[in-house]
């Protein structure tokens, strides 16, 4: 039996999201296929499976965050390593050991290299940390064991007697739920950290401590010339734990803002406080662009694809963009220049099981209406996959978001960042309307645009929505103005 | 910032090209080349070996056996074809990302897998191999390599038997300062060396258009020596191109800037990620140069080699692939004394002191029960 642990796969990163399994466990696996996408801080990216076998077990659930270093997936190869033991028979006693074991040990200092100068070898097989775990998490995250380990320490004992490092290493099952307690009462973590210069102690005091996890910068030494001894440490290991510092509460829960919520805050406000928005309305009578959709599924060179109105507001977008260039354009504020695309790379945002993403269709000028249709029922399907990838959302150049289908009429949609417009389309509904001077029930949908002032002004915004406008009320004007 | 879809995928009219994307082959006036069958096989193979090699290394990067990897992934003919041109005599100097040039010049890919997982700092004997470890910070190779050629040519290495020496460097590299110092010293001491630069189009982040307003070969006239743009997709062009110029320099007539046009088809390295500032129609406008697809189709449409010969050449890709992992994943931790080992080639007073200080140190854990 295999383990695999979540790897660093840029330099430093501490944890990822599981996004999404392509294993279940039964499958047969082999080398480097695919077995998972996680999302780091940097990027999305899919791992290879470094076994050949039979999924045992996958350890960790999609949308779980992981931190850098927990197994996440059993892959039976056939080979004797020892099993991890049953988290049943841990004795409770032995839970903050196992709680404690998670984090990657360092390896014990090879004995026979530190005489001879070559490689560990010999008896004991130690565990090595693989280079890509990067930095152990460190003190912070470690709980003081209640009891003390054998008094001359593990580097004390005799090489053969060494402990079984493979005896403690919990099953998945051990981490502790809902995450590492918190702090002991020892002051631990960064700040603690940053005195540690001044402190005093011998080198095997510091790694005992370490070993501990105890915090020397926290401690008063009762040693020559205030240095901190073994016995100091071992004090500060026995104090009592104090209850974790920042748990739930019934009325309250505390979500972690991560990945693509972080990501979608930070463009948010991004845009918000660079791009003064202006947002304009207009309502329309789109019974004819109804009429259009149905007549258009009933098209052979529809089949198979989705024929909604959002095609049709797509296409009157494209079409008024050709009419009026400057909305789809970028303003580059180190170069004090304004970047008029020539492409349309239109952005779709999309509310996916990841949260709010906008994919964009490149180059969507280019594309034939059926094209279109496909271009957008794929990437619609991909962001329900929750398998956009950053290329699909990068490059956009501006976007549409259809607020509609939440039941809403309008709203005033901020700005993908970067872009200079932004469509939203509310709901279609039947609403009392008048035609040649008569009231009758029409579809009737309401049409939001925000622009950047600093690229586009009123005249300009105002001529464009019209224009998006007058096409959906007579869908002919996209054949007459296309 | 304007986004150019077609980055780097134009050729320029200036580009020595004797392999064209489609597989035909287009002659040069002045970059002959006759190369047998075997030896255009021998080509193929070497770029799909390689290729498969730095799969093999990104992938257990992925899996946390390496710590990072730079990948040649797209550059594969520019290296092939630059590191076939040299021989057993020349003297090479790469950067971090030179695997293809490592594997001509007889390197044990492990070995470059060593740096990456952290347990060496470049395992080979730069002076068995003729290829000097690989250097991190960029630009500074190019004097070690101009220096080193100046040493070639008081040695007296010069003509049909000399030896020359080749330096690999990247676009970014070129707004180093010390890469033009050592253009200006290869010049005017007119030192047997061949800057070989792969315009890859990025530096990371940055485009080619942050480094420079002209391109980049046209830069050695200015220093007063000779340069020419070559196909980096084109192993056949990068072998003549790489050929002629080492020929000149040994032959006494100086130093020649090769910039080899091409692409970096994946990130900069393992942490970085690419879709974050470069579209993805670039990626997709180059993926029609790709290196081995042009010598497999020139193989196949001129019936050079059969089915069997690429099925033959796969399964070597793949035994070589399990081979590189396995040997990666048994290569032994080195031990914390070792540090002493490689730092002076004779023994040194200084590291001495600290080789005893650090062991005395080390011994300190064995006793700490009567200590403290
Ligand atoms: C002197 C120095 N400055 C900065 C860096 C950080 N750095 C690493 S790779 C790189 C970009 C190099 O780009 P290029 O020369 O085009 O080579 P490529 O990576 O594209 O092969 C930079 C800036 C470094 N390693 N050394
Ligand atoms: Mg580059």
């Amino acid at each position: 039996m295999k383990e695999f642990k979540l790897p660093d796969v840029g330099e430093g990163l501490t944890e990822a999201e599981i996004v999404r399994w392509h294993v279940k466990a039964g499958d047969p696996v082999e080398v480097n296929q695919t077995i998972v996408e996680i999302e780091t801080a940097k990027a999305v990216v899919e791992l290879p499976c470094p076994f050949e076998g039979v999924v045992a077990a996958l350890l960790v659930e999609e949308g779980e965050t992981v931190d850098v270093g927990r197994p996440i997936i059993a892959v039976d190869d056939g080979s004797a390593d020892p099993a991890p033991p049953p988290p049943a028979a841990a004795a409770p006693g032995d839970r903050e050991a196992l709680a404690d074991d998670l984090v990657p040990a360092v390896p014990a200092v090879p004995e026979e290299a530190g005489r001879n100068g070559t490689a560990a070898g010999g008896g004991e097989k130690r565990r090595p940390v693989l280079v890509g775990y990067g930095v152990k998490p460190g003190a912070a995250k470690r709980r003081p064991r209640r009891q003390p380990p054998a008094a001359s320490g593990p580097q004390g004992a005799a090489p053969g007697a060494v402990p079984d490092r493979s005896a403690a290493v919990p099953g998945p099952q051990a981490a502790v739920p809902g995450g590492v307690p918190g702090p002991a009462s020892v002051a631990t973590g960064p700040q603690a950290a940053a005195g540690r210069a001044a402190v005093l102690a011998k080198p095997p005091v510091r790694k005992l401590a370490k070993d501990l996890g105890i915090d020397l910068a926290a401690l008063t030494g009762t040693g020559p010339q205030g240095s901190i001894t073994r016995e100091d440490v071992h004090a500060a290991a026995a104090a009592p734990v104090r209850p974790a510092a920042r748990a739930g509460t019934a009325d309250e829960e505390r979500i972690p803002v991560r990945g693509v919520r972080k990501a979608t805050a930070q463009a948010m406000v991004a845009s918000a406080f660079t791009a003064p928005h202006v947002t304009e309305f207009l309502q329309v009578d789109v019974t004819g662009t109804m009429e259009a959709v149905a007549r258009l599924r009933a098209l052979d060179d529809f089949a198979g694809v989705k024929v909604s109105p959002l095609l049709l507001v797509a296409k009157a977008l494209l079409v008024a963009v050709r009419r009026h260039p400057m909305v789809n354009s970028a303003w580059d504020e180190a170069a004090q220049e304004i970047v008029v695309k020539h492409r349309v790379n239109l952005g779709i945002a999309a509310a996916t099981p990841r949260g709010l993403l906008v994919p964009n269709v490149k180059d969507a000028q280019s594309l034939s209406l059926p094209e279109l249709a496909a271009a957008l029922t794929e990437l619609a399907e991909t962001a329900r996959a929750g398998r956009t990838r950053p290329a699909d959302m990068a490059g956009g150049t501006i976007t549409i978001t259809n607020v509609g289908v939440f039941g809403v009429d309008a709203g005033t949609p901020i700005l993908n960042p970067g872009e200079s417009a932004i469509l939203a389309l509310g709901q279609v509904r039947d609403m009392p309307w008048v035609v040649d001077g008569q009231i009758a029930v029409r579809k009737v949908c309401t049409l939001a645009l925000s622009f950047d002032h600093r690229v586009v002004d009123g005249e300009l915004g105002s001529l464009f929505l019209r224009d998006v406008g007058a096409m959906l009320q007579d869908p002919l004007r996209m054949l007459a103005w296309g | 910032m304007t986004a150019d879809a077609s980055r780097g995928a134009q050729a320029p009219p200036e580009l020595v090209q004797l392999l064209t994307p489609e597989g035909e082959r287009v002659e040069h006036p002045d970059y002959a080349i006759d190369l047998t069958p075997e030896e255009i096989r021998g080509l193929y193979r070497d770029l799909v070996l390689v290729r498969r090699i730095d799969l093999e290394a990104v992938a257990l990067q992925r899996q946390g056996e390496l710590g990072l990897w730079a990948s040649l992934l797209g550059q594969e003919a520019a290296q092939i074809g630059s590191g076939r041109a040299l021989t057993d005599a020349d003297m090479a100097f790469p950067t971090y990302r030179e695997h293809g040039v490592a594997w001509c010049r007889g390197v044990d890919p492990v070995n470059l897998l060593g740096l990456f997982r952290g347990v060496n700092h470049g395992g080979w004997d730069p002076a068995e191999h003729n290829f000097h470890l690989y250097t991190i910070v960029i630009g500074s190779q190019t004097l070690h390599a101009v220096g080193y050629a100046m040493g070639m040519q008081r040695d007296g290495a010069v003509g049909e038997d000399g030896a020359a020496s080749i330096v690999y460097f990247g676009d970014g590299a070129t707004s180093q300062g010390d890469v033009n110092e050592a253009f200006i010293w290869a010049s005017v001491f007119n030192a047997p060396v061949v800057f070989f630069c792969q315009n890859n189009q990025w530096a990371i982040s940055e485009p080619l258009e942050k480094q420079t307003r002209i391109p980049l070969y046209r830069r050695a006239s200015g220093f007063g020596f000779p340069g020419v743009r070559v196909d980096g997709n084109d192993v056949l062009a990068c072998l003549a191109v790489t050929r002629k110029a080492l020929a000149d320099a040994r032959s006494g007539q100086g130093p020649v800037l090769i910039e080899a046009y091409t692409y970096r088809m994946g990130a900069h390295t393992t942490s970085d990620d690419p879709t974050r500032y470069r579209v993805a129609d670039e990626l997709e406008a180059w993926k029609l140069k790709d290196p081995i697809e042009r010598v497999k189709a020139y193989l196949v449409r001129n019936r050079l080699a059969d089915q069997a010969f690429f099925e033959g050449v796969d399964a070597e890709a793949d035994a070589l692939g399990k081979d590189v992992r396995r040997r990666c994943l048994e290569m032994p931790d080195p031990g914390p004394m070792e540090m002493f080992e490689h730092v002076y080639a004779e023994s040194h007073g200084l590291v001495e002191a600290e080789r005893a200080e650090f062991s005395a140190y080390l011994a300190g854990f064995e006793t700490e029960g009567v200590e403290g």
